[in-house]
């Protein structure tokens, strides 16, 4: 006489009976899984949006490099304004590492269509003095038209940052503005500059134009200076001592790029409101699934019986019911990480983003359904267990 | 030596007594046929018999093994190893064909997936039906389907065989197809008790076991 043990049933084994149910009842197989694929797909969809805005702004970041620093006038001990020397860009320029300076003033005055303009409405344009040297230094680029040159910035001339232009119904350099009350004439239009988006938003004439036009004293408000990417940080600490040499502190040193770091930062950062309504589809899928397989295992008693005369164990019975559960969840959940992707594929496109779904969201979103399938299946699988092996022989 | 041994066993289901104090044997090779009327008991012996129930007293004996002594996989093992059933609505999953039907029964032997197929084939080689391997259950008369059922049944070459009125869905023509099967498979040393209603299956068994109320009544040898 041998002592009795079970034998186990193969893996294999265990995932084809586990699919048996599914395959028998096709639709409602996809039912069941349709609600926590609606929940993985919304949380993927939310999670790869967000990343691919983030994406985007980070290549944009790339593209424009993170070596470009601004100083401007910073408050007094005193709370009196400070002035920036004439030279501060010329100065800067003379530091070890630095490849370009250039500043700009703010003249404090108005750009208006023309004359019939209340002086009131500023449109949130600037109007400010630029050297020649500044479209270089902050790697800017003529839309259309030419940026100022040694003849024109003496000039009754400007040139309109992107939004300006737009603000003021010029997108094509043609025509003039009111400045001062007296005519500019618009020579060139620049494009966007995310890193300098106070230029957007300017009319630029030359130095001495502003100083004759507007009497304006030649003091700048802002220098921007662009280096070598090692020398950054050693520029850094220098410039409010070249800019400044007798009163460093009264120089605001900043960067630029670190403000487009935190868009980025921020674009990551996915809603949470949108994340816990998946979480809530999510939670209802699991329902489902979970009466589904009650119900399966109402109708399938006399199968249950059946097997339970062949030999199989109550262990058995319950992991078959317990891989249904965990298999229509994952199939639920592969169908969702898949609409999910591809509608963050969609966005993308119609937004002209890089599709980008993190691996992290593919893994946790499966890994999620493994959970909700465990947990929608394991109580519906102790049912199973518990159907008497008699009723192969009483069950109709 | 005996297949199966019951001794002193009643089964109660609250008050109602479907057995009380019973005795059977089955020795190996034997074939018995086990009659009565409805509610007679004899569905529960077979339960207890095939160790589908435990007895409420009294002991029961397969191949030697005590099954009170036995946990809930044991019985399992022991069932997959020593009992082969086959019940009146043959059971057959319609999905699958007739091989994978039978091989489907020795799913929780242990053997390999081509194991189980090559037993299978050869256990509807044994009922007769090797031309019929690929078809599924519709395709097939009720005869040729509890052939299916007994080819599932033997398989696994167990030693003792229960049926639950296997005639019961069948015509005589087909019924006497399924009896003689029994036959063959008893002429090659398989143990067979046989619960039914038909005389004429009764009457072709060597031993008639008659329960009534839950007692056994007479043995007609």
């Amino acid at each position: 006489m041998t002592a009795l043990r079970p034998a186990r049933l193969r893996p294999t084994d265990l995932a084809r009976i586990g699919t048996a149910g599914l395959r028998a009842r096709p639709a409602r197989a996809i039912l069941a899984a349709l609600g926590i694929a609606i929940g993985i797909a919304t949380m993927v969809t939310v999670v790869g949006i967000s990343a691919s805005s983030q994406e985007k702004l980070l290549r944009q970041l790339d593209e424009l490099g993170t070596n470009l620093l601004r100083v401007s006038p910073g408050d007094s001990l005193f709370g009196t304004s400070v002035k920036l020397p004439e030279n501060a860009a010329a100065m800067v320029k003379r530091l070890d590492g630095v490849t370009n300076a250039g500043q700009t003033a703010d003249t404090g005055t108005t750009v208006r269509r023309n004359d019939l303009i209340p002086t009131g409405i500023s449109l949130g344009i600037t109007v400010q003095a630029a050297d020649l040297n500044l479209l270089a230094t902050i790697d800017g680029r003529v839309r259309q038209g030419t940026w100022l040159n040694a003849a024109t910035e003496r000039q009754p001339v400007v040139v309109l940052g992107s939004v300006a232009a737009e603000r003021l119904g010029l997108v094509i350099p043609d025509g003039q503005v009111w400045i001062n009350n007296r005519w500019f004439t618009v020579i060139g239009v620049l494009d966007k500059m995310p890193l300098a988006e106070e230029i957007e938003r300017s009319a630029l004439m030359g130095f001495p134009a502003a100083e004759k036009y507007l009497s304006h004293d030649g003091h700048p408000t802002t220098v921007y200076e662009r280096s070598t990417d090692e020398a950054v940080e050693g520029v850094r600490a220098m410039l409010a001592r070249t800019v400044m040499p007798e009163s460093p502190n009264e120089a605001k040193v900043s960067r630029p790029s670190d403000a487009l770091k935190a868009k980025a930062a921020a674009a990551g950062a996915f809603t949470g409101l949108m994340l816990g309504l998946g979480a809530v589809a999510l939670l209802v899928g699991g329902v489902g699934v979970a009466n589904t397989m009650v119900v399966a295992v109402l109708e399938r008693r006399r199968e249950i019986g059946l097997r339970r005369s062949f030999g199989a164990t109550r262990g058995q019975i319950r992991d078959q019911f317990l891989v249904e559960a965990l298999l229509l969840s994952l199939f639920g959940g592969g169908a969702g990480v898949l609409l999910g992707s591809l509608a963050t594929f969609g966005y993308a496109q119609f937004n002209s983003l890089p599709t980008v779904v993190p691996m992290w969201a593919f893994g946790g979103g499966l890994g999620m359904t493994v959970v909700i399938g465990a947990l929608a299946g394991i109580y519906p699988a102790l049912r199973a267990a518990r159907v008497p092996p008699t009723v192969a022989l009483t069950a109709q | 030596m005996n297949i199966l041994e019951i001794r002193g066993v009643s089964k109660s289901y609250g008050r109602v007594h479907a057995l009380r104090n019973v005795d059977l044997t089955v020795r190996r090779g034997e074939m018995l046929s086990i009659v009565g009327p409805s509610g007679s008991g004899k569905s529960t012996l077979l339960q207890i018999a095939g160790t589908l129930d435990r007895p409420t007293s009294g002991t029961v004996r397969v191949a030697g093994h005590d099954v009170s002594r036995l946990s809930d996989s044991q019985l399992s093992a022991l069932r997959a190893r020593y009992i082969g059933f086959v019940f009146q609505q043959f059971h057959l999953s319609p999905g699958l064909t007739a091989l994978d039907n039978v091989a489907d029964g020795l799913l929780y032997s242990g053997l390999s997936k081509r194991q189980r197929r090559e037993r299978a084939a050869a256990a509807l080689d044994l009922v007769g039906l090797s031309h019929r391997l690929g078809h599924r259950p519709y395709q097939l008369s009720g005869g040729q389907m509890q052939r299916v059922a007994v080819a599932r049944a033997v398989a696994g070459r167990p030693p003792l065989l229960l049926a639950d009125e296997p005639t019961g869905n069948l015509d005589s023509e087909a019924g006497a197809e399924v009896l003689s099967l029994f036959r063959t498979l008893n002429a090659r040393g398989i143990s067979i008790a046989i619960i039914t209603h038909d005389s004429e299956v009764a009457v072709a068994c060597p031993r008639r076991v008659r329960v009534r109320d839950g007692l056994v009544r007479s043995e007609v040898s």
